[in-house]
Order: C-alpha cells, then structure tokens, then sequence
C-alpha cells in the first residue's frame, strides 16, 4: 500500500492509498481523479493517463520505456516529468508519490 | 418545468462515455443509464488478453467505481432490459411493462457474438468471449485444462490463442480465410501473424472450416470440412459480433447493418441518438458509411452525441484507430488501409517492430504498426492533419517521420 498524491486538473489534491501492485492510473481511477481518462484502460495505446512528476520523486520513479516514450509523443504538453501513469507500478518505495495530472482532453 | 430525462440504452464503453461526456458539457438534468448485465461498466479489450490468465483481478476492469456515478449524478440501472421503444410516445419500456418517457434517447447497445452453427455448436465446453460472464467461464476452465481448440482467426481468435500459449495449453486454431484478421490488416501482415503464431507452438489451420463437433468421454471432438478430427478440452469461438439493432428495426429506425446515424449521431427520430458498435455512420475522414467494432469509435463516437444532443455541436471526423496485443507483437492500427493499392515496409520484418503504410493513389490510407508507437502515432497526427507523406517517405527509416507528423496541417 502506498500514499499517492493526485493533484487534478482543477488544482486540487488527493491524498489516497493505493494497492501495491496497481498502477498510479488505476489508483487515479479508484479514487476519481479529474482529469484520468485512461481510454485504452492502461494498454500504453493512447495516453490519456498522462501526468507530471513532481521532481523529486523523479529518480524513484523512473524513466519512461521505449515503448511508453514513443506513446507520450501523443500527449498534450509534453514536458521532461512526463509519464503516462499507466505504466507505473505502485509499490511501497512510492509512499507520498506526487503526481500532477496533465491535461487530457482524450 | 421539470423535463424528461436524457436515457441511454446500454451501459458499455459508448453508454458510459456518453454520460460522462454529456455532464462535463455541462448537462444538468436528469439522467439514467441502462444496462442489462448485472456489473458496473467495465472494459471489454482486456478479456481476451491479460484477464484469461487468471491474474486480473476483476475489480480492475470497471471504468468508473460507484462512487464516479453517485458523483456525477448518473442514474445508473444494471440488470435492466429495454424490450421496445415508443417513439411516439418517446418511452423506453422494459421487460415487465414498465415505461420510462424520455427528453432524448441514446442507443448504445453495442454489438453480441456471432454463435457458431454447426452440428455440435451448443455441446458444453464451448466459449464466446464477450460479456465478463462468458470471460469469467473461460478463464476458470482454461487454468484447468490442457488442450484448446478456436474457431476464427479475428482478433479474439487470435488473442485468446496467445493467452492460452502463455499458459502453456496446446492450441489449435481454424480459420476460413486464408488471411488471420483478413478484415482489418493486409494480407501481408496476415501472412506475419500466421508464422508468428505457428513460431509460438500455435497449430494453426487456413482456409479451413470445422463442419461438426461432438463430445466423446471428456474430450471434444471437431470435425473438419476435409473430413480431419482434432481434439480438444475445449473450444473458444471468436466469429465476429453482431449489432444490436433490434431495438431501433422494430421502432422503425432507420438500420443498415447498424443503427444508421449521421455525422452528428442522428438516428432517423431525431430525439433518438446512437453511438458505438451498434451504428452504420458516416465518417468524415472516410468520407463513407461505416460500422466499426473498437473502443475508439464507442469513445468518439459517444463524444460527438454527447455534443449534439442539445444543440449543434462537432460532426465525427476523428481518424479510427484500433490495437492488439498478441505474445510480444503490440499491434497498432491507424486509419483504414483495407483499400490500398500499395503499401510500403518501414522497418525491418520481424516480431521486435516494423510497420506497413498503406497508400491508395499515392494517399495515405493508414497504418498497421508492431511495437512502434511513434510510427503509430505519427501516421494518426498525419491523417488528422491531412499532412502530406509520400510512400518513398514513409518507407525511408531515415525520413523524419515524427517531424513529419508535426507540421501544422
């Protein structure tokens, strides 16, 4: 189980526990997150479940796969902390994970 | 004056989206989705990938928790069948009698399995993979057994071969056509899959149709047209989906193969909208009538209803797009390129990634990608944009292709 911090797209932040073992975006999901949409449901096939990490947790959380950097070409306002939520794993080394969602207007 | 609600019929992928969709436009009226399976509203692609496996847990597909409902203020009904409509009346009755009077209906009934008829077809130990119910059986009965047998070489044949290889069963596969998922990727790339599944142990039988199937012992026995009898534990059947028109044909809709509506979603009553599976509707990037089978469609196509139901909103241009994933090849389709009149290779040939662009008159038609989602991506911006891309380009692994796709259209 590990705390992520959700700050949505209205700015507004969500202090939630997520299962180890599901993704930052199905912890987004589970816990209504504005601005989530994972439409491909996590397949990295489109990359609405893109957000921003916050930099210091940037290290831990790692750099995006090959695969998922090619998909976030797709996202809106890509910057350097961009993932796509969907591919990161939560696990107790995650504990107080900020993550701010990007815009995605799908 | 307190109006009637906006009702959709059908609490898929579209249904949902629609709801969603119609609230952030800012609808605040009454509204209720229905939807006759017992389940929240969950994801279909990942019941025949991952969820056959036995380690997804089911909590994992729905779209939305309750909570997401109770938030938005979607009424939401499951384990609730429309029987008919009154558009005259403008009610949506149930089984049972009881009516309900509409402002304005969306039919997002999506599509069902197309059964398998042969002698045989009912016999137990035969699986569809549809509905979480159909998924939920297989997938209990997969853990158990060690021979599987498909009937079609579609993207759920196909898929649920791959499972069932990962699981390390012994898999035999028939398929009609001489061309595995023949109605959406060119016969190359059939040809591709067909050897990419043979190399991952699939036995795999073109151009060739099952005429029988009987249970012998425990076991089930199919009989091919040739008169050749393969055995199997049991025998998942992926033939196509048919679209649930029903409701629309006995309201006199306007249906051909699919709920026919326009660009912005239209049925011929014009207080009755549809989106998804179920539609024949016009594309503005095709430039034609089309009935697509995808998430992307139920996606769009249920934004752009959404849009028009209360006043004149955005027409359905967005360019199709479709993925599967089988053993380690992601395959990503963009655009429709079924009718190429040439095709180029960018890449190398082989599992680790290459795509195909289809050109018809020197136009870009779209594009199947394996493992390479920036050309995917890429050949998606293009078409959007109406960019212009010649094959000798787009063939050219040193043409900037991403560069390409960003140029302002």
């Amino acid at each position: 189980m590990a705390k992520i911090v959700y700050v949505d797209v209205n700015g507004e932040r969500h202090d939630c526990d997520v299962a180890n073992g599901l993704s930052v975006m199905e912890g987004a999901i589970q816990n209504d997150i504005d601005g989530i949409l994972a439409i491909c449901g996590g397949s990295c096939a489109c990359s609405t479940c893109h957000s921003y990490i916050d930099e210091n947790w940037l290290e831990r959380v790692g750099r995006p796969g090959d695969i998922e950097d090619d998909t976030l070409e797709l996202a809106q306002d890509r910057q350097e902390n961009s993932r796509l939520t969907c591919q990161i794993e939560v696990t107790d080394e995650l504990d107080g994970l900020v993550v701010v969602v990007a815009q995605n207007d799908g | 004056m307190q109006k009637n609600p906006l009702v959709v019929v059908g609490a898929g992928q579209a249904g949902l989206q629609v709801c969603d969709s119609v609230r952030k436009g800012g609808y605040d009226g009454h509204l209720v989705l229905i939807g006759e399976e017992s389940s929240l509203p969950y994801q279909r692609p990942p019941l025949s990938k991952k969820y056959l496996t036995g380690t997804v847990d089911e909590q994992r597909l729905t779209f939305r928790p309750v909570s997401f409902y109770e938030k938005n203020q979607i009424e939401l009904r499951l384990n609730e069948r429309i029987e008919a409509l009154d558009c005259i009346k403008h009610n949506v009755i149930f089984a049972g009698g009881k009516t309900l009077n509409y402002e304005k209906l969306v039919l997002t009934t999506g599509s069902r399995v197309r059964p398998l008829r042969c002698d045989g077809a009912d016999l137990p130990g035969v699986f569809y993979i549809r509905t979480l119910t159909d998924a939920r059986a297989l997938c209990q009965r997969l853990a158990k057994v060690d021979r599987v047998a498909v009937i079609g070489g579609g993207f759920i044949g196909l898929e649920a071969a791959a499972m069932a290889r990962e699981l390390q069963k012994t898999v035999v596969l028939f398929e009609t056509t001489e061309h595995l998922m023949g109605r959406a990727v060119s016969a190359f790339l059939s040809d591709f899959y067909a050897e990419l599944h043979r190399e991952h142990g699939v036995e795999l039988h073109l151009g060739c149709s099952v005429n029988r199937i009987r249970r012998q012992k425990n076991e089930l026995v199919l009989e091919t047209e040739t008169g050749t009898e393969h055995r199997a534990d049991i025998l998942v059947v992926g033939i196509g989906v048919i679209p649930n028109v029903e409701l629309a044909e006995n309201a006199e809709l306007e249906c051909r193969d699919g709920i026919l509506v326009d660009e912005y979603g239209r049925t011929s009553d014009p207080d009755i909208f549809s989106a998804g599976d179920c539609t024949m509707h016009y594309n503005g990037f095709l430039g034609r009538e089309v009935r697509l089978e995808s998430v992307q469609n139920a996606v769009d196509q249920a934004k752009i209803v959404a849009g028009n139901l209360f006043q004149k909103g955005a027409s359905y241009t967005a360019v199709p797009w479709f993925w599967s994933d089988q053993y380690d090849a992601k395959l990503q389709i963009a655009g429709l390129g079924m009718s190429h009149d040439e095709f180029v290779v960018r890449g190398e040939v082989k599992e680790e990634g290459f795509s195909l662009f289809y050109f018809r008159k020197g136009i870009l038609l779209g594009a199947d990608s394996i493992n390479r989602p920036a050309d995917h991506m890429a050949c998606r911006k293009i078409l959007e944009n109406r960019i212009d891309i010649r094959p000798s380009e787009a063939g050219d692994l040193n043409f900037d292709l991403r560069k390409r796709s960003k140029i302002a259209g």
